[in-house]
């Protein structure tokens, strides 16, 4: 078994790793729902969160401090096991994904050993990460059904319902993006778009999988049940959705889980499509400068296209209107199905071709 | 006893636990996040044989679909909150039997064939390997086998939306 072959210092190596990794996901998070109100307040002329330290700074640490010191209210109608389960899976689907990630290059040390920036390189890390996106539903229904109320209840469903047909969307696209690639790991993936030009033409999967590209973020739209797919949460007609019977800091942790997921989402989309941590010149800052600036500046560009990404994610829920249900379940299943199915039909037939 | 004999029972335990529980509790809702747990262990039991794939299968397919499907369901029927009622106890010596011959089909299964632990794998258990075996027409190959269970499929899929398209038909 592999287990034999673990040593205490490669046990040590990761629990530093792993730490880092959630603390770093936990802070983007806190601060993604400051800027969350702030690119709100810009678009609708306003001025956003500005009292608490500068620029309203510590907005987030003070309403942390508020949602623990609030008053814990568990009804008596409630299923308990469940209702303290819902949060508690939302919050551990959410940080499950970085697991697969890789952060940056390797770092090579003078004696030869490598330093792997991610978690776990299994391969088959893109099932890895679908199954536990599939999983991040379970949150959302437990909790919405052990409320025992009927508007937590229509949101559990809408919820449901919406997670499994985007699902399949979602794994369309990504099968066009795998036959190119010919890998299910992560790093691999990330490792074909090595740079930003090879051979006369880009060689991130983007611009080789657009159509996929764009299927795949409506989908992580919908995943994340965000604006314009925040159906599960319209306050105009289900109140609070899932979260109605939800106080203290098992709202918060839904809330909270909701931030992390886009952060995760937005490091996915970037390495799957953008490159991850590739950038153009990586070669020369390998030659001229040192190697070990490749992998610390490869972390930061992978970091700034998951924040360029989440700006975006930001930017649509202040933007679109919400959508009408059956138009929804339209999009997903008329037109993104057919449109990925599509896809993936002229990928393998540009494959073939060029096989010959 | 090493790490992985302890993983290899804790792992046992939680599918056999969770099983059991799903099996006996008298709450509906319950009974499907008992199998749900029962059904991560079994991602987990892959996961420890290192068939990396299968075990991404089984967490996609059966704890991501068919039970958000089989939870779904229970959301749509009413009183999923209620205890079940009792079985009668025909009901119950039935199932002790059904279930007894399920398990002895299985255990004569093992008994028969002797598993001998050896090194050199006849085929790894690749994402490669596993694709050109589903689709091969070679010796071997599971293309037919793959293809009826896709018409099966299809004729599924079409049936359901028959039967959701049926609008109430006239009685005058």
């Amino acid at each position: 078994m592999i287990l034999t072959a673990i040593t205490l210092g490669f046990i040590l190596e990761k629990v530093i790793l792993v730490s880092i990794i959630l603390g770093g996901s936990l802070g983007i998070a806190m601060y993604s729902t400051w800027a969350e109100r702030k690119v709100a307040a810009v678009m609708q002329d306003r001025r956003g969160p500005n009292r608490a330290g500068p620029f309203g700074l510590f907005q987030p640490l003070a309403d942390g401090l508020k949602l623990f010191m609030k008053e814990e209210i568990i009804p008596t109608l409630s299923n308990k096991f469940l209702f303290i389960l819902g949060p508690s899976l939302a919050m551990l689907m959410a940080c499950m994904t970085s697991a697969v990630i890789p952060w940056g290059p390797n770092i090579v040390h003078a004696d030869g050993s490598v330093f792997t920036l991610q978690v776990a390189d299994i391969n088959i890390g893109i099932l890895f990460i679908f199954g536990v996106v599939s999983l991040g539903v379970y949150g959302i229904m437990l909790g919405s059904w052990a409320s025992n109320n009927k508007y937590s209840l229509l949101s559990g469903l809408r919820a449901a319902a919406q997670a499994v047909s985007y699902e399949l969307a979602m794994g369309l696209s990504l099968i066009a993006l795998v036959m190119m690639s010919g890998s299910l790991s992560m790093r691999e993936i990330v490792e074909q778009q090595h740079g930003f030009w090879n051979n006369g033409y880009f060689t991130w999967n983007f611009f080789k999988q657009p159509l996929a590209f764009v299927i795949f973020i409506v989908c992580s739209f919908a995943e994340l049940n965000r604006a314009p797919f925040d159906l599960s949460e319209c306050e105009s007609e289900l109140v609070g959705g899932y979260h109605t019977e939800f106080s203290s800091m098992k709202l918060g942790f839904y809330l909270f889980a909701e931030y992390i997921n886009m952060f995760i989402t937005s490091i996915i989309l970037s390495s799957l499509f953008f490159g991850g941590y590739n950038y153009p010149g990586m070669d020369w800052v390998a030659l001229h400068v040192s190697p070990l600036f490749v992998s610390i500046i490869g972390v930061l560009v992978l970091l700034g296209k998951a924040v360029a990404f989440i700006l975006f994610f930001m930017f649509i829920r202040w933007t679109l209107p919400r959508f009408r249900y059956d138009q929804l379940m339209d999009l997903g299943w008329k037109s993104l199905i057919p449109l990925a199915l599509f896809n993936m039909l002229v990928t393998g037939a540009i494959i073939l071709a060029f096989q010959k | 006893m090493n790490g992985a004999n302890i993983l290899f029972y804790l792992l046992a335990a939680m599918i056999l636990g969770s099983g059991l529980l799903a099996v006996t509790t008298r709450q509906l809702f319950r009974a499907a996040i008992y199998l749900l747990f029962s059904l991560i262990g079994m991602a987990g039991m892959y996961f420890w044989l290192q068939y990396e794939f299968i075990a991404a299968v089984q967490v996609v397919v059966y704890v991501g679909g068919i039970t958000v499907l089989i939870i779904f369901s229970i959301f749509l029927t009413q009183q999923a909150g209620e205890k079940m009622l009792v079985k009668k106890t025909g009901q119950q010596i039935f199932a002790a039997i059904a279930a007894f011959c399920g398990f002895a089909l299985v255990m004569v299964q093992i008994v028969q064939n002797n598993f001998t632990a050896t090194k050199n794998l006849s085929l790894s258990p690749s994402v490669t390997n596993i694709g050109n075996q589903m689709l091969g027409v070679d010796k071997g190959g599971y293309a037919l086998p793959f293809e009826v269970v896709s018409i099966l499929l299809l004729a599924a899929l079409i049936g359901s939306i028959v039967i959701a398209l049926r609008t109430p038909t006239q009685t005058s």
